[in-house]
């Protein structure tokens, strides 16, 4: 098998019995992106000095048996994560010449714990998009389909680990930008329970829903993975006080008795029948495997769209003022005065649908404005929230189509902000719940994945962990990778 | 009620911002001290940079609880931060982290005195925390400005008045009680010069008896009591000519000039304030326990009103004394450190507003700076009570005091000043007086009673103003009757 | 639901950016798109409803008063665009705001 075959948990295992070095292993990904990922646009920067280095040290720490966690793994992080010396660009113009002063408390976690950074991943502008179609850096490929898109707004992070240039790959969450491209690229993709990743160092969008997790090939892998990702921050306000359980230790359980939710209301939607036969295929897995199937009401979540394109914008448009061009970042060439400098810098700095969303969240914070949109959805989300507050008391998670459809193809949707914003139907309620969701593979259509979702309640990664993997012990979906050439 | 021009009274709110004296900043851990040179005390997040976030500095609660103690105000919990958005450059976010609904402090009011030594009760409405913004240079740049982010991040409380203020002399009263308070707190040194206090005037203009508020405008950029007045009553004015031309007043932001006195609008865009104010998400809302708050009232000083009671009752002092000596938190401590050594509250309190005040003043130093200690002075005052020295030759024993820095009994000694008490030494000076002045002692005795005071003028000159005044009086009185 | 030709350029010059007279027709009408998706809204129930502002039921941690951050100004305004004796510049500020 080829090393870029083997799943993180067992490239570990591989690493720590002496069956090859970090150094042969980071070799064999960097040589990879070179070859490979020209066409599929999965990287913004390539670090391979360093993690050449890195590699290096991972390899004499294992040698003097002082190996750490996950010593040796060549991951790349999402360019939404701050990186200290290295270009940390956002996937936007306004940070193209970025060179991060200090790294992110999830980057400083994953490398105290051993791992190799190849390098920054591609991704929508600001965490903005569902299709990876809207970085500065150029659009990323799907690579089961190069005419298709990735999903978004981790795109990159999914492409390359999908087309096997890294081991695994750090990612965010804020309406979907996790699952749905795991999803679209046949990965598993975990967002954790709000609070459970450090904010810190990554860059934010919408902060009272942004969570940062993990795309991997993988349950298993994505649980490793996270575990060293999470934990407390003084650094962050929002970020839990919470001990960080050992995600893997019941994931070879069996769930038999573990009761599954099906909303109504995502069952009710008007879905292709690709869609609806590999949520039918799975949930009868489920059913095999021992779940108890029920039927749940979520009767507020149709207002979850609206409710994440206010709240969303609105955050944003604040998060991302302090972008002028006056202490980093772009600046516009020649300002006449103040207001010039302001204007044309944001004009020149920021995409197309990073402007829609800073001026409509502008707009609903606006006097006049601010009770009957903001305010509103304010509300509205608590009534979204309370529904999966009701509904596990009854079962213990929810499970639901991760995406409306498979991949579409590159432009499809670009035109059309509102069709692109329905992308995220099953994926936006869990962030403004602020619930733990994964997205694993269910399927496959026309040669592109599926992918289903669980939603668990708070703080329960773990059981998350354990019934997907359970899922993928009982099928191979997951281990389907594409050609690539 | 003052009245202006006649019919009309003045409508003032005071929003006034309290530098807090921490140690670091209000969301970062960097260093507050003044005058660091330009952005050595703005780390990444007072910058700004992608991806930081703001933490909490426990210390602002502390001293938010007392303030709101010491203006008898509710203390909220919980309380919650927002964003207050607009874009300049000293604000590096584009939002300053502040307190919309729910501030800490809230439905307070101060006693004010005014001058005819009646009380005015002005409300509190709010008192809310929020970061300083950075500075602006504008000189030495052609055509650019250059910022400085030390100060961007600084803590500090916002108080705001309710509009019950109605006059620049209430006005004064009313600032110079909550400088009183916060330096008695020690929450802040509350220099206006300096910029840890500054208070901005909102102002409106209605005849008397109306019911109905006028527009009011707010006037900025005034860093001194004096010039809080000055402009306040400027702008009254202004509000009462214009109208009184049949010109109706603009709701605006004014800045005040010291030099020309005068006020003038702020050039800003019209909907450039829609401040757009939302829960701050990076922040979760702070639950100030029962038990952090009782602890921290613990800790709360005596504060000026409590001790200026309690020096009319324990010190028998008269209220503009005792006033005067509780507005200081320094002064008070001093005053009381004199009598515990002198023993007599009255002449200590004379003494500390007479002549004390008199050589501060003139050498513009704080009664922390003072040449003379408590202590000291405590020992003259005793000098005099126990008559070793008289009143009059104890305000020399001062000023060698104050030059030499020596001690009472050392300056005494050293110059002779004792005072003579000996009786049979003033009976035999008052002797020879008399003797030495045989025509107004003819005319003393045949009805010229003024004279007398010429006796004792004779007397203390023969003593070189060393003879018990009192004595005197009497040996004389008794010699002038033989 | 419909914006306003003055509304748009208020909320431009607002959020400071730049519409170009070319994109504007088309960027009002995307925005009237996505302000018709809240219309959703109005038929929710919430009067008694609190608004949540945060997905954790949590307070806020403090940290103590203490000085842990040092100088850093030669790394920070390293990728400063335009940077003199150690303040940032920008076009002459003509008035203060707050």
């Amino acid at each position: 098998m080829k090393l870029h075959e083997l799943s993180l948990k067992e490239q570990l295992n591989g690493l720590k019995e002496g069956s090859f070095s970090s150094t042969e292993l980071t070799k064999h990904y960097l040589d990879r992106i070179s070859s490979f990922d020209k066409e599929l646009n999965s990287f913004i920067t390539v670090t391979e000095e360093s993690a050449l280095n890195q590699a290096k040290e991972s390899d004499e720490r294992y040698k003097s048996n002082k190996a750490l966690p996950l010593d040796g793994i060549p991951i790349a992080h999402k360019d939404i994560f701050c990186t200290e010396d290295i270009l940390t660009t956002c996937g936007s113009k306004m940070l193209s010449n970025f060179k991060a002063p200090y790294s992110a408390s999830v980057v400083n976690n994953l490398s105290s714990d051993g791992v190799v950074v190849l390098g920054k991943t591609n991704m929508d502008e600001f965490a903005m998009g569902s299709s990876n179609e809207t970085s500065f850096f150029g659009p990323v490929k799907n690579p089961w389909n190069k005419k298709y898109v990735p999903g978004g707004s981790s795109g990159g992070s999914a492409a390359c680990v999908s087309a096997q240039l890294a081991s695994a790959a750090t990612a965010t969450d804020t309406g979907g930008s996790i699952r749905q491209p795991a999803a679209l690229c046949g990965l598993t993709g975990i967002k954790p329970t709000y609070g459970r990743v450090s904010r810190y160092g990554m860059i934010a969008f919408a902060s009272s829903l942004d969570q940062g997790g993990v795309l991997a090939r993988s349950a298993e892998d994505s649980a490793i993975l996270l575990e060293s990702m999470s934990g407390h921050d003084p650094k962050d306000s929002t970020s839990l006080n919470e001990d960080v359980p050992n995600f893997l230790e019941n994931i070879d359980s069996p769930i038999k008795g573990m009761k599954i939710g099906l909303p109504k209301e995502f069952f009710e939607r008007d879905l292709p029948n690709h869609v609806k036969s590999s949520t039918k295929e799975a949930i009868e897995t489920y059913k095999d495997l021992g779940a108890e199937i029920h039927e749940i009401s979520l009767p507020n979540v149709d207002l979850s769209l609206p409710v994440y394109y206010i709240i969303a914008p609105a955050e944003c448009s604040a998060n991302l003022s302090r972008y002028d061009g006056v202490r980093y970042g772009y600046r516009c060439e020649d300002p006449k005065d103040l207001e010039d400098l302001y204007m044309r810098t944001r004009e020149e700095g920021f995409g197309s649908e990073v402007k829609r969303r800073i001026l409509i969240g502008t707009y609903a914070l606006s006097a006049g404005y601010y009770d009957a949109y903001y305010l509103k959805a304010q509300k509205c989300r608590r009534l979204v929230a309370n529904d999966f507050t009701e509904a596990f008391k009854s079962v213990d998670l929810i499970l639901s189509p991760t995406t409306p459809d498979t991949s579409f193809k590159a432009g499809e949707k670009s035109d059309d902000p509102i069709e692109m914003y329905l992308q995220d139907i099953f994926t936006i309620p869990a962030n403004l719940a602020g619930l733990p969701g994964i997205s694993f593979p269910c399927g496959s259509h026309e040669g592109l994945p599926l992918g289903v979702q669980l939603v668990g309640n708070s703080l329960k990664e773990a059981q998350l962990f354990q019934a997907a993997h359970q899922f993928q012990e009982a099928t191979d979906w997951h281990k389907n990778l594409p050609e690539v050439k | 009620m003052t009245v202006f021009n006649e019919s009309w009274e003045a409508v003032i709110g005071l929003e006034i911002h309290v530098q807090l004296a921490t140690n670091s900043k209000l969301f970062s851990g960097a260093s507050t001290n003044f005058g660091a040179l330009p952005n050595t005390q703005a780390c990444n997040i007072d910058l700004a940079m992608p991806g930081v976030l703001p933490v909490l500095n426990e210390e602002v609660l502390k001293m938010a609880v007392k303030l709101g103690k010491a203006l008898n105000a509710n203390i909220n919990s919980p309380t919650s931060f927002a964003r207050k958005n607009y874009f300049y450059p000293d604000l590096p976010k584009g939002y300053q982290i502040s307190q919309m609904d729910k501030p800490i402090v809230e439905d307070g009011f101060l006693d004010i005195e005014l001058e005819d030594g009646s009380t005015k009760r002005i409300g509190v409405t709010r008192a809310h925390l929020e970061e300083d913004a950075g500075k602006s240079l504008h000189e030495d740049f052609e055509g650019k400005s250059g910022i400085d982010l030390n100060r961007s991040g600084t803590p500090l409380i916002e108080i705001v008045s309710e509009p019950e203020i109605n006059s620049p002399e209430e006005a004064v009263a009313y600032l110079k009680s909550i400088h009183s308070i916060i330096r008695y707190l020690e929450i802040s040194d509350g220099n206006m010069a300096e910029g840890s206090m500054r208070c901005d005037a909102n102002v409106s203009v209605r005849k008397v008896g109306s019911d109905e508020l006028g527009t009011r405008t707010e006037t900025k950029n005034v860093n001194s009591f004096r010039f809080v007045e000055k402009a306040i009553q400027y702008e009254i004015e202004r509000q009462i000519s214009e109208i009184e031309s049949g010109n109706t007043i603009t709701q605006e932001t004014r800045l005040y000039n010291s030099q020309a006195n005068t006020t003038r609008p702020m050039r800003t865009k019209e909907y450039a304030n829609d401040y757009r104010y939302f829960p701050e998400p990076d922040l979760l809302p702070v639950v100030l326990e029962d038990s952090f708050i009782k602890k921290t009232l613990e800790q709360m000083p005596e504060m000026p009103n409590e001790k200026k009671l309690r020096f009319v009752n324990e010190y028998d002092l008269s209220e503009y004394d005792a006033s005067l000596l509780a507005a200081d938190r320094d002064l008070a401590n001093y005053f009381e450190e004199v009598t515990g050594e002198s023993k007599s509250a009255k002449l200590s309190a004379n003494w500390i507003m007479g002549e004390l005040s008199a050589e501060l003043n003139k050498e513009n130093l704080n009664i922390l700076n003072s040449k003379i200690s408590a202590k000291q002075l405590g020992q003259l005052i005793k000098r005099i009570e126990d008559s070793t020295i008289s009143g009059k030759i104890a305000k020399e024993v001062f000023e060698k005091m104050w030059s030499s820095g020596n001690e009472v009994d050392t300056i005494i000694e050293k110059e002779g000043m004792q005072q003579v008490t000996d009786l049979s030494e003033i009976e035999s000076m008052v002797s020879k007086v008399i003797d030495e002045n045989p025509d107004q002692l003819k005319q003393y005795l045949s009805g010229k009673d003024r004279l007398f005071g010429f006796f004792v003028g004779q007397v203390m000159k023969e003593s070189q103003g060393k003879a018990n005044p009192a004595q005197v009086n009497e040996i004389l009185k008794e010699k002038l009757k033989e | 639901m419909a914006l306003s030709d003055k509304e748009l350029k208020e909320i431009a010059y607002l959020a400071r950016i730049n519409i170009d007279k070319d994109s504007f027709p088309s960027l009002k009408g995307e925005l009237e798109q996505i302000l018709d998706l809240f219309e959703k809204l109005n038929s929710a129930e919430t009067n008694e409803v609190e608004a949540m502002s945060h997905p954790l039921n949590l307070s806020q941690p403090t940290r103590p008063d203490e000085v842990t951050e040092e100088d850093q100004r030669e790394k920070l305004q390293e990728t400063a665009p335009s940077v003199q004796s150690g303040l940032f510049l920008v076009p002459k500020v003509i008035e203060g705001e707050d």
